[in-house]
């Protein structure tokens, strides 16, 4: 195009498709101007995270882009601000607030709105939809004064509501039209498998009921009504029933319009008016509107492809298979999921006790994949998406791509056995192509990749898929992947835990001299340091040991900013007599430490200097305390609610189980540390889904859950084995860390380690439940060693004369470190600023000491 | 300033694979032992620079590419233990002492 400075582009609408256009048209070219024009209040965030908001997302952290970005970009942008008439002939359109802006090219980028069906007095204060952070902020208040909630329509985005409502801590119920759950994806049996796997988790499902009326409720705020003559009680009620496109500027302006909605556009995106084009869940192709992104990502490229000199490119459709995880459940739908292509072969698979089902439907005439549904097991999506989208031919025995892996290999599809063509990332529609491309380029690592073709950048689920793609391209290239630890040891962390148990190995010097080169670093050592422990569970001060600890286990104490220590003993469960309250107070008290009670239901005592360690853990000792651990990586807090003893709603005795749990797996050495937790009931006030081992109490015994998180990336924790027995429970228990231990990367958290496992939960299930890998016994018998040999640290490191020498800070001299200075706040101690010690005028460089400032320093405290 | 060599203390009180600290005329010296069969001894400031905090004794020996270093304990900062300088690009250093054995006694002679 001769000059695109000239070329006016106003886009109507910034979410985010018409985001995607705006950084598109800018991608292309430097020149055109581009106007937005957007009636919320902020710029674009991502829609599709939105539920996020309700897990601890803000505003900020969902935004695709901010004010100071779109100014670098040189976009013109007005917020809250509507188009409300489009003058076609002169070539401008008018706003709410009377401004006019002219176009050489329009783009329609407004989306959609919640469709609201036409229940009788459906306008209340507490009848609310899911679309805009907005209408997030509401629900929240509204759930913060109710106590039931239901949500209207059970599809995907219904269901999606009901979590956010769960998890806002309503009672949840999904009331929904037709006889089964997320009718446009899954089939029937789908659905109904889908259905009780949700009231498994707590929500009440209602299907064939049609809401006629909300009238004043006797329990609750509201009484729902249904044409069946049933009723619902509820306080408040979240329509999200369907979305209708946002095309009345289209119709007011004779542009042309589907019978049920949606701006008509050719493969270009334009209207029937050639400079006015349409992208996003307002258009309507080939009489479809597209409710998913990607395809919106796809017609915004197009379009700014054809302002900008490309008029070759073409919108032709798009792929609407989902994968996704509803409240813990996964469901997938791939292309005719019901099957509806006219001699359509369907294989299924159905697995009711454990909520699985899993149905391919072929092509029987040429041998390819052409839908699937799949409900409570995801594992297979990645690999049927390709063969789908690819035409791949199918194996000989179709059925197998379905069936658990343990009755037979799978064959998995490898990344090799992807053409060229195939699509790894459909939100950026990047293709194997394209990854191959950036990584002859010059990316070699995944970042790169990421960054320079911006696959899994969005929704992020073809993130695996990436990975292998990427990992295997190295490979082919003689890049080898590596995963060894550190310089010192060409072995992966799981290599080196093999080695040691096979080879008998006990200290890091004899690994080194046979497997490894060098001095070994602060990487290395401490892995193997945690290796030793799993496996042989010496004491970690023995002389062989203690070069290996990081600082915090070599003095068993977590070292703080000024060089001092805290002191966490151990308080099983949280529970904690008077008597030993009142000795903890006593010995704080005598050595003057900071005191605070913990996230972890316990109290930390921080200040310590290091040669007051072994006489502050002296009296503790004689307290009956015992170490808590909070130097390693190993077992934290077990934390437990009152549970049935006390509190009136539970069901099992949970302090008593998280005593036991933690008293057992104390001082287990593993790649990163464990938090784990009991609740005495579905309440869930010990917080045990959000840790590594979680357990709940049921009426018949305990679920359990596996690899939660709090910390830096939260994780929910997975549903594992519901209803155990204790025994069963402590055994499955035993099982998953010691198969943890064994084949985590150092630092890996359960839930990272989980994340990155080939086949998921349902394999860890089948290696812990099933013994799919007849490690069983071994696991069990490693764990009983552990648990046999355990002893309290800080009990050997007293009573031996070489350790207690190590908790000195001069070798040669009793004197103190004098930069060590603390000032006093709220009644307690708390390390003194720099600033306030050159107030003390403490020489601060050296350790300067002199008899002078240790009085002053004493004076201080 | 003292530029003698001082006896600090006995080879015993050296830690295998690990670091010890002495107090000499008023300055903090950390006192690392990196042989594994024979006590082979480096003396550094005991500073952290970075941290700001007198505790570099107190982290973990290691080596790049046979350069011995150590990491600090409190972000893990490393500084090569033949010359004292950064390995991460920190204008930051170590002093060096240099530091002999004679007969099961371990000398220091400060550096300035
Ligand atoms: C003391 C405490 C904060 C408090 O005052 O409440 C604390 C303090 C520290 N936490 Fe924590 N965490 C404490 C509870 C938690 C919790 C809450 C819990 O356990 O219920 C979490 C989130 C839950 C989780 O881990 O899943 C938590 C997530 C972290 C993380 C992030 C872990 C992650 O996976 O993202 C780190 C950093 C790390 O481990 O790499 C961390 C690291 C630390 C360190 C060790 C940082 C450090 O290296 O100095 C802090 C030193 C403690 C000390 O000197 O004693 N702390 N930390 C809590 C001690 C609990 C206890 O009794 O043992
Ligand atoms: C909770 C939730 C979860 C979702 N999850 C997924 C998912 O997992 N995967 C997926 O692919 N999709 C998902 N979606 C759908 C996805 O968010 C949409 O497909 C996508 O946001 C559509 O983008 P859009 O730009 O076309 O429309 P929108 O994002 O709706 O943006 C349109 C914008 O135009 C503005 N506008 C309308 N009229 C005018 C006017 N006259 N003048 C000025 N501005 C106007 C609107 O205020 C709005 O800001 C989800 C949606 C929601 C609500
Ligand atoms: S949140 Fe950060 S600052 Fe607070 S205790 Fe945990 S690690 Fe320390
Ligand atoms: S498919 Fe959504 S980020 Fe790649």
């Amino acid at each position: 195009m001769s000059s695109l400075s000239q070329v006016k582009v106003v886009v109507v609408g910034n979410g985010m498709v018409g985001h995607q256009v705006v950084e598109q048209l800018r991608q292309k070219s430097d020149e055109v101007q581009i106007t937005v024009i957007a009636a919320e209040a902020r710029l674009a965030y991502d829609r599709v995270h939105l539920s996020e908001y309700f897990t601890g997302k803000t505003a900020e952290q969902l935004a695709l882009t901010d004010e100071a970005q779109y100014q670098e970009m040189n976009v013109n942008f007005h917020l809250n601000t509507r188009v409300t008439n489009i003058e076609r002939k002169e070539k401008f359109v008018e706003t709410d607030s009377g401004q006019r802006f002219s176009y050489d090219k329009l783009i329609l980028a407004t989306g959609s709105y919640p469709f609201v069906p036409p229940i009788t007095r459906h306008e209340q204060e507490h009848c609310l939809v899911y679309r805009t952070i907005e209408d997030l902020e509401a629900i929240q208040a509204s759930a913060d004064v109710s106590k039931v909630g239901v949500v209207v329509g059970g599809g995907l985005l219904g269901l999606e509501a009901a979590n956010a409502l769960k998890q806002t801590g309503l009672e949840t119920h999904v009331v929904e039209f037709a006889p089964q759950l997320m009718g446009v994806q899954v089939d029937p049996t789908g659905g109904n498998v889908l259905k009780s796997k949700i009231e498994a988790l707590g929500v009440t499902v209602h299907v064939q009921k049609a809401t006629q009326v909300i009238k004043e409720g006797e329990t609750s705020r509201y009484r729902m009504e249904f044409a069946d003559g049933t009723f619902l009680e509820t306080d408040m009620i979240l329509f999200s029933a369907g979305i209708r496109p946002c095309d009345q500027i289209a119709k007011d302006n004779d542009l042309e319009v589907g019978p049920r909605g949606g701006i008509i556009i050719n493969n270009h995106c334009q209207t029937n008016d050639d400079d006015i084009y349409a992208i996003g869940e307002c258009a309507l192709w080939n009489n479809f509107i597209f409710g998913l992104v990607a395809p919106g990502y796809t017609m915004a490229r197009v379009v700014a492809g054809n302002i900008c000199g490309h008029p070759q490119e073409q919108f032709t459709g798009a792929d609407m298979s989902t994968k996704l995880k509803l409240m813990g459940v996964d469901v997938g739908s791939i292309g005719d999921a019901h099957a509806k292509t006219p001699g359509a072969l369907t294989y299924t698979y159905e697995n009711q006790p454990e909520g699985i089902y899993k149905k391919l439907v072929i092509s029987e005439a040429d041998n390819k994949l052409i839908g699937a549904v799949l409900v409570g097991d995801n594992s297979d999506y990645d690999t049927l998406l390709q063969y789908a989208l690819n035409g791949i031919d199918l194996p000989e025995f179709p059925e197998q791509l379905i069936l658990p892996t343990s009755r037979g290999d799978s064959p998995a599809l490898g990344a090799d056995a992807l053409p060229n063509e195939a699509s790894i990332c459909s939100c950026h529609n990047v293709s194997k192509g394209d990854i191959i491309a950036a990584v002859d380029a010059g990316s070699c690592d995944l970042g790169a990749i990421k960054q320079c073709t911006k696959a899994s950048t969005g929704c992020g689920g073809c993130s695996a898929l990436l990975k292998n793609v990427f990992e295997s391209e190295l490979q082919k290239r003689g890049v080898v992947v590596s995963t060894d630890i550190c310089e010192h040891f060409s072995y992966s962390r799981q290599d080196l835990f093999n080695i040691v148990k096979v080879g008998k190995i006990k200290t890091f010097h004899d690994l080194l001299a046979k497997h490894g080169q060098g001095l070994g670093c602060e990487i290395c050592k401490p892995a193997v340091g945690s290796i030793l422990a799993s496996v042989w569970n010496d004491f970690v001060l023995q002389p062989d040991h203690v070069g290996l600890q990081d600082t915090n286990d070599t003095y068993l104490a977590n070292m703080q900013k000024d060089g001092t220590y805290s002191v966490v003993p151990r308080v099983a469960g949280g529970e904690i007599t008077p008597a030993k309250l009142i000795a903890l107070g006593q010995v704080a008290q005598r050595y003057q430490l900071y005191s605070k009670i913990t996230g972890g239901q316990r109290i930390d005592l921080f200040g310590a200097r290091v040669e007051q360690l072994p006489l502050i853990w002296q009296e503790l000792i004689k307290a009956g305390f015992e170490t808590g651990h909070a130097y390693a990586k190993s077992l934290r807090t077990v934390k437990s609610c009152v549970g049935s003893t006390w509190c009136r709603f539970g069901v099992q005795d949970s302090v008593t189980q998280a005593i036991d749990i933690e008293n057992r797996y104390k001082g287990l050495r593993s790649p990163h540390k464990l938090k784990m937790a009991v609740s005495g009931c579905t309440r869930e006030c010990a917080e045990a889904q959000s840790k590594d081992v979680g357990i709940i109490a049921t009426e018949n015994g305990w679920n359990m859950y596996v690899c939660g998180n709090g910390g830096m990336k939260p994780r929910h924790a997975d549903l594992f084995a519901t209803d155990l027995d204790t025994e069963t429970l402590i055994r499955y228990i035993d099982r998953f860390l010691m198969f943890y231990v064994r084949t985590a990367d150092r630092l890996q958290r359960t839930s990272v380690w989980m994340e990155n496992m080939e086949g998921g939960l349902e394999y860890l299930k089948q290696v812990i439940i099933d013994d799919s890998l007849g490690l069983a016994d071994e696991l069990e018998a490693q764990m009983q060693h552990v648990v046999e040999t355990y002893q309290c640290e800080w009990n050997t490191a007293i009573q031996n004369p070489t350790s207690v020498k190590r908790f000195r800070q001069f070798v040669n001299s009793d004197e103190k470190d004098m930069n060590i200075v603390f000032v006093e706040e709220r009644g307690q101690i708390r390390p003194a600023r720099e600033s306030e010690k050159v107030e003390l005028s403490l020489n601060a460089d050296e350790g300067f000491s002199s008899a002078n400032s240790t009085d002053k320093a004493e004076a201080v405290v | 300033m003292n530029t003698q060599w001082i006896t600090i203390c006995k080879t015993q009180d050296l830690v295998k694979g690990s670091g010890v600290c002495a107090l000499v005329n008023g300055r903090q010296v950390a006192l690392f032992n990196l042989g594994l069969a024979q006590a082979k001894v480096v003396a550094t400031s005991n500073w952290d620079p970075i941290g700001k905090a007198n505790v570099m004794y107190r982290g973990i020996i290691g080596s790049e590419s046979n350069t011995p270093y150590i990491a600090s304990p409190l972000h893990k900062q490393r500084y090569s233990l033949l010359d004292g300088a950064s390995l991460d690009g920190n204008s930051e250093t170590l002093v060096m002492h240099q530091v002999k054995l004679e007969d099961q006694n371990v000398l220091v002679k400060l550096s300035h």
